[in-house]
């Protein structure tokens, strides 16, 4: 018992003293297949959007196909950037390119199979959203899908590129 | 000796933390997390045949810590199961609470080396694949070292070697056997620079691993190592997406086929095409004998598997073709073969209308592989088992799915999607009940959602399954009501009742499976609350099912990310 308690206040302290969260380091695939490292996403100091997704997804496709429709307006007021990380694994992750394409996204699409990205980001289960700032610091995040939770994660880019 | 090292092991790793807690100081490093818990409360209800574990509350959690600065990162996993929820895990029992998984590791340039845990996969995983599901109870992880290397661009190299967890008792248990592996990738685009890259791109990659587990068997002489190979191709273009992979497993008798000396191979050939508004894909493959474990006589197929054979049939999202009749890979020998578009009209279209609509249609097939039994005694066969004519389809079909989906945002707050199914199922193969007669079904879904502000919505499903046989048909309604940002409200009913004289006969009644939820969610913390009666389900993970019991009761889950 006193083992746990020990443990649970190292955490604890370390918690609390933690910094702001970046990006962490994974290696992703382009679905060209090309390896890339997590810190090299960039999008000249506008924000990111950083979605994890996949084809067996439901809310995820969901709430993908929804801000399609509004990705460009978003893209031209704030520059916002949006990279879907899908997390099929070998079973389904050749379907990933021709659903992409299926449903007409524009978004940066990369590969996750072996979860390294996932688990460097602490998800649970999918969909669960990030939002970086343009200094690479995580300072929203949400998980699930609801329809609406888009318009909130927008109101957040807005309050983040000051054009509220 | 146990003892003293499991009372060691806190001390670890307090002390871990502590050196962490310094190096953060002076570098400013990052420690994250989650954390995930389902709880449940069994009633009893013999009308479901629900089961009530003899401790009426049941846990599974599990927290997660990573620890980076710089270039070092460590972290570790504490599970606690007092007891395991009912029908968790796939595999062997999990008990008591420990740390399950820890690791260490740091990346030097272009080195990487990890000590301790890891999940790792060379090419599509047919040689291997250390992963988990954790909601499926499937965590396969390495114990030992790994080392990755990109010794020049476009060069990429991996070594492994260690043990498997095997299950948790207080902390992880490990198998027997010892897995050792390499893998080397070759990207053309990278190595070649930027001359390739416009025209599309060609990986080569090539794995080995071994597996070693000492010969006890007082018969038969068994291979202590046991090797395989897999050679693999991926060439994309901007619109073609071509992957094969190969494997070859040298001989290796275990308890999964029958202790034959009959070598193992598997095939597997995909190809995609892909434009704007346009996507389709074809596959097959085809495995022999490929059931490769850590442990020959491991108790379940769902332990201490080194490969992971992935299915091609689509994995659906919707209630009953998720959970009723999924499909598993069958390691020992299937042939199969895949199909699907994926095609939108554009707005303004006639078919496409003012939102434009999208249509996927797919279908896969799977088949016994085409084989001739030989006597096991015999001397000359040197206990071969079979001989088997490779990616040539037997005559028993396991396995057999045509679906379409059409979805379509029809005015500002509507949208609907309509499905249908048609499904063949040999039960008997894929859930193991011998005897039973193949399942034929057809399903049909309607999806709607309609958004009554810009937060609030109400999604409906509603799905219809109709079988002569099995447990007869099935009708399933939900409504879900959702408040954007943070709560939701769903109701579900599934109502299975008899559509057959044959299952008349067996005196099934018609039973209803209510339940209700309801749910919080705020950033990355989310909470749900359940509260009816479960359907006795099937969750499938690559080659394998789990079956999760009826139950009945009050459950709660909690996930959260920091």
């Amino acid at each position: 018992m006193i083992r746990i308690l020990t443990v649970a206040l190292l955490i604890t302290t370390a918690i609390a003293a933690a910094a702001q969260s970046t990006v962490p380091s994974a290696t992703v695939q382009t679905l060209e297949g090309k390896k890339v490292d997590t810190r090299s996403f960039s999008n000249d100091g506008k924000p990111i959007i950083i979605n994890f997704w996949a084809t067996w997804c439901a809310p995820c496709k969901k709430e993908l196909s929804a801000i399609a429709e509004k990705y460009e307006d978003w893209r031209a007021k704030t520059g916002v950037k949006l990279i879907a990380i899908s997390i099929d694994d070998a079973r389904t992750m050749a379907r990933v390119k021709p659903y992409v394409s299926g449903q007409d996204w524009e978004y940066e699409v990369y590969l996750d199979p072996n979860g390294d990205f996932k688990r460097a980001l602490n998800v649970n289960n999918v969909p669960h959203t990030f939002l970086v700032d343009g200094s690479g610091r995580i300072v929203y995040q949400h998980n699930n899908y609801e329809p609406g939770d888009e318009n909130e994660l927008y109101r957040k880019v807005l309050e983040l590129t000051g054009k509220k | 000796m146990q003892r003293m090292t499991s009372a060691l092991r806190a001390p670890a790793a307090a002390a871990m933390l502590m050196l962490c807690g310094m190096a953060r100081a002076q570098e400013g490093g990052q420690l994250h997390g989650n954390f995930s818990t389902d709880a449940q409360y069994y009633n009893e209800d013999e009308d479901i045949g629900a089961i009530v574990p003899r401790q009426r509350l049941a846990y599974n959690a599990w927290m997660n810590l990573i620890y980076t600065s710089g270039n070092f990162e460590a972290g570790g996993r504490f599970e606690s199961y007092e007891p395991a929820l009912a029908g968790y895990p796939a595999g062997q029992p999990y008990a008591g609470s420990g740390i399950g998984y820890r690791y260490a590791k740091y990346k030097l340039s272009d080195l990487e080396v990890t000590a301790g845990n890891f999940f790792e996969q060379f090419g599509q995983g047919l040689v291997f694949r250390a992963y988990e599901e954790r909601y499926l109870g499937v965590d396969n992880a390495m114990d030992g070292v790994r080392v990755r290397y990109k010794p020049f661009r476009g060069v990429y190299l991996k070594g492994i070697a260690g043990r498997q967890r095997f299950n948790f008792d207080n902390g992880q248990v490990k198998g027997v056997g010892l897995v050792r592996g390499a893998d080397a990738e070759l990207n053309l685009a990278e190595l070649l620079d930027s001359a390739w890259t416009a025209a599309g791109n060609l990986v080569v990659g090539g794995s080995f691993v071994s597996k070693y587990q000492e010969d006890r068997d007082p018969l038969l002489e068994l291979p202590e190592n046991v090797g395989t190979w897999a050679l693999r191709l991926h060439y994309t273009s901007a619109k073609w997406d071509l992957y094969t992979e190969y494997a070859y497993k040298i001989n290796d008798p275990n308890g999964k086929n029958g202790f034959i000396y009959r070598p193992g191979q598997g095939l597997l050939v995909n190809a995609t095409y892909s434009t704007k508004g346009f996507g389709a894909s074809v596959g097959a493959h085809s495995f022999d004998n490929m059931f490769y474990q850590s442990d020959r006589a491991s108790p379940t197929p769902f332990d201490l598997n080194i490969n992971f054979l992935p299915p091609l049939t689509k994995q659906h999202t919707y209630n009953l073709p998720a959970t009723l009749y999924p499909y598993a890979t069958q390691p020992n020998g299937e042939v199969s073969a895949q199909g699907e578009v994926f095609y939108k009209w554009k707005k303004g279209t006639p078919l496409g209308g003012k939102y434009g609509t999208k249509l996927a249609i797919n279908g896969s097939v799977a088949y016994a592989l085409d084989t001739t039994r030989l006597g096991l005694a015999d001397d000359t066969t040197a206990r071969q088992g079979y001989t088997s004519r490779f990616f040539t389809p037997g005559e028993r079909r396991y396995f057999q799915d045509v679906n379409i989906e059409l979805r379509k945002k029809v005015s500002s707050s509507w949208e609907l999607a309509l499905t249908w199914l048609n499904l063949a199922y040999d039960i008997d193969i894929i859930q193991g009940k011998p005897g039973e007669s193949v399942v034929y079904a057809d399903i049909l879904i309607l999806e709607g959602l309609h958004n009554f502000t810009e937060r609030t919505s109400l999604r409906f499903e509603l799905q219809h399954l109709s079988t002569r046989q099995d447990q007869g048909n099935w009708a399933t309604a939900l409504a879900e009501l959702t408040f954007s940002p943070h709560w939701f409200i769903a109701a579900m009913d599934q109502f299975n009742y008899v559509g057959s004289a044959a299952l008349e006969d067996k005196g099934k009644e018609p039973l209803h499976y209510p339940i209700g939820s309801v749910g919080y969610i705020r950033g990355g913390n989310r909470f749900q609350v359940n509260y009816g009666r479960q359907r006795a389900g099937i969750f499938c993970v690559g080659g394998v099912c789990r079956q999760v019991p009826a139950a009945n009761g009050l459950t709660l889950s909690i996930t959260s990310t920091f």
